[in-house]
């Protein structure tokens, strides 16, 4: 089975400036894969060119097997712009039943009212874009993306105009996604959506890939804080596995211990040491991979 | 097709609910009822100086009030042909309206032939509407017929539909403003043209003809509009022809055959140029 989305060397240049220099990512089938980075990464320019709205100066992507742009890759996946629009004189039916017939969707009455419902719309299907608000209509876009039942769905930063209620809402339908076999590439700046739904993360530095893997792969042993009666001794080398040595060692001499916490950074230390490119986020578990600094001079 | 069919509706259904057919209609009934209030004025006053001249009255008042009408028709179907399309690429995909489109497997080419369908459509229908109340109009008041009154009403559909296309083509490489500032100067300056040409054929001075010509070219919906002037009398002959070519609505430059062919060669080298410029574009 194909990979959802697959880039190889994938590059884009505007002008002289570069966007993406060479990236490479694969989403599989049913896989949420977080894209982090800073403004101007190249993160929207990767999922536009997955999406067929940007051209790529180098490399390739393909969608599903087919070519990234292709008809037949565009067919398969639903898309959330970051800056979208939708004509505010359309009710929430009529733009998804829009949406039905250009991608060819048969899904008909009963689609629509399911796509509302999931995103919490049921009861807005007569509503019109314009007398809704920035969130409602965030949840109408993810709705039209989901209109044709797509095995990719491409969202960029879906829940920043959403209230907790909303965040929820669609870290719920991202389960509900992925249950059912979707795979998403969710690009977004909120780490801690990222970190609490995504199977894997691939942080976008400067149009590169600086760092990716599961979420715990990234993150990177921070030592040992250990209580006794004397307050909290702190093991900065220490990692999990030298915690029952550490304990039996201080009970061995006279310590009563009160509780143990193996230290971690978070999916948001990584991230600040990847955008540094210091290196010092770098993955310490098999799997995650870092990669090189960031080329200057990159764009979105 | 079924996908630019499916635009050509959407488009249609966004001008039906901003209300824009409601406010062309309007101001158009309005022109119209001016039209004919002024077409009876100006039979009856000539009526008055009926008296064995030389020129035919009802030619002259009929074919210059109509001549008229045709210059505001084409104006109107242009105002109208440019504010249906002149934000349909660039516009729309500055405003984040374009992307959720194109990303379905409808594809780019489909959506432009969709926005031109429905412009085109509702243009064309409109001054072929307006020509046509013009006219009978100017008959109900005057007794007056064009010598062919169905060639201007073609030329003036065929002029509105390449005016939508030169726009949607704009639309494509410029921002809504630019595009509609540039179409409306191309307009301008393609009418302007077309009354040097006739300022030349009148003096005989070939330079203004040449100029003339090459607009004709450059801009055939001028020529087609130019071409229906001439066919609303080009049967007259004599002191009236002479003066009703003389008039700024005489109509300088006749159609013919390859006036059409030109045109519709000229639409396909927009289409040609719109679709592939389109494809090419980053949203």
């Amino acid at each position: 089975m194909p990979a959802a989305f697959e880039c190889h060397r994938l590059g884009k240049r505007y002008g002289s400036t570069l966007a993406l220099g060479g990236v490479d990512l694969e989403v599989q089938p049913a896989e949420l894969v977080g894209l982090l980075g800073p403004n101007g990464a190249g993160k929207s320019t990767l999922v536009k060119i997955a999406c067929g709205l940007v051209r790529p100066s180098g490399g390739e992507a393909r969608v599903l097997g087919e070519p990234a742009g292709s008809a037949a890759a565009r067919a398969r996946l639903g898309y959330l712009a970051e800056l979208f629009r939708f004509p505010g004189w359309l009710r929430a039916d009529e733009l998804l039943a829009l949406h039905q017939r250009l991608a060819g969707s048969d899904g008909g009455a009963a689609e629509r009212d399911e796509l509302l419902s999931l995103v919490g719309l049921g009861d807005a299907a007569a509503v019109r874009v314009e007398a809704m608000s920035k969130g409602m209509q965030q949840r109408l876009g993810i709705a039209q993306a989901l209109v044709g039942s797509p095995r990719l769905l491409m969202l960029d930063e879906p829940t920043s105009a959403l209230d907790p209620v909303g965040r929820r809402i669609v870290r719920d339908l991202l389960v509900e996604l992925k249950r059912r076999g979707v795979a998403v590439l969710l690009n977004s700046h909120l780490l801690s959506e990222v970190e609490r739904v995504c199977d894997r993360v691939a942080i976008l530095v400067g149009g590169r890939i600086a760092a990716q893997g599961a979420p715990g792969e990234l993150a990177q042993a921070r030592g040992v804080e250990i209580d006794v009666d004397g307050g909290t001794r702190t093991y900065p080398d220490a990692d999990r596995e030298q915690v029952p040595e550490i304990v039996a060692g201080l009970v061995a001499a006279g310590e009563r211990v009160y509780g143990v916490r193996v230290l971690s950074s978070t999916l948001e230390d990584t991230y600040l040491a990847a955008v540094a490119g210091d290196g010092s986020g770098a993955p310490q578990a098999p799997g995650g991979v870092v990669n090189g600094a960031p080329e200057p001079g990159a764009g979105s | 097709m079924t996908g630019a069919l499916t635009i050509a509706g959407y488009a249609l259904r966004e001008s039906m609910r901003r209300r824009v057919f409601v406010v062309v209609l309007v101001l158009t009934l309005g022109f119209l009822g001016l039209y004919a209030v002024g077409t009876e004025a100006a039979f009856d006053s000539v009526s008055e100086f009926r008296g064995g001249a030389q020129v035919e009255d009802e030619v002259l008042t009929g074919s210059t009030l109509l001549g008229l009408a045709m210059f505001t028709t084409l104006f109107l179907g242009c105002v109208l042909a440019v504010f249906l399309t002149l934000g349909a690429v660039r516009g729309d995909a500055e405003r984040g309206l374009l992307q959720p489109l194109v990303v379905r497997p409808v594809g780019r080419t489909e959506l432009l032939a969709g926005r031109f369908m429905a412009a085109a459509g509702v243009c064309g229908a409109y001054v072929a509407a307006v020509y046509t109340a013009a006219m009978l109009i100017t008959a109900a008041a005057g007794g007056w017929w064009p010598d062919s009154p169905v060639s201007p009403g073609l030329g003036l559909v065929a002029g509105v539909v390449l005016i939508a296309a030169l726009a949607l083509l704009g639309s494509i490489f410029l921002s809504a403003t630019a595009n509609g500032i540039a179409v409306f100067m191309a307009f301008g300056g393609g009418l302007a043209a077309g009354l040097l040409g006739q300022i030349g054929d009148a003096l005989s001075v070939e330079t203004l003809e040449t100029i003339a010509e090459v607009a004709s070219w450059l801009l055939p919906f001028e020529a087609l509009y130019q071409g229906g002037l001439n066919a609303l009398t080009e049967d007259a002959r004599g002191a009236t022809g002479v003066i009703v070519r003389l008039g700024p609505f005489g109509g300088a430059q006749e159609g013919g055959a390859l006036l059409w062919l030109w045109s519709a060669a000229y639409l396909g080298l927009v289409a040609a140029a719109a679709r592939l410029a389109f494809a090419r574009r980053d949203l």
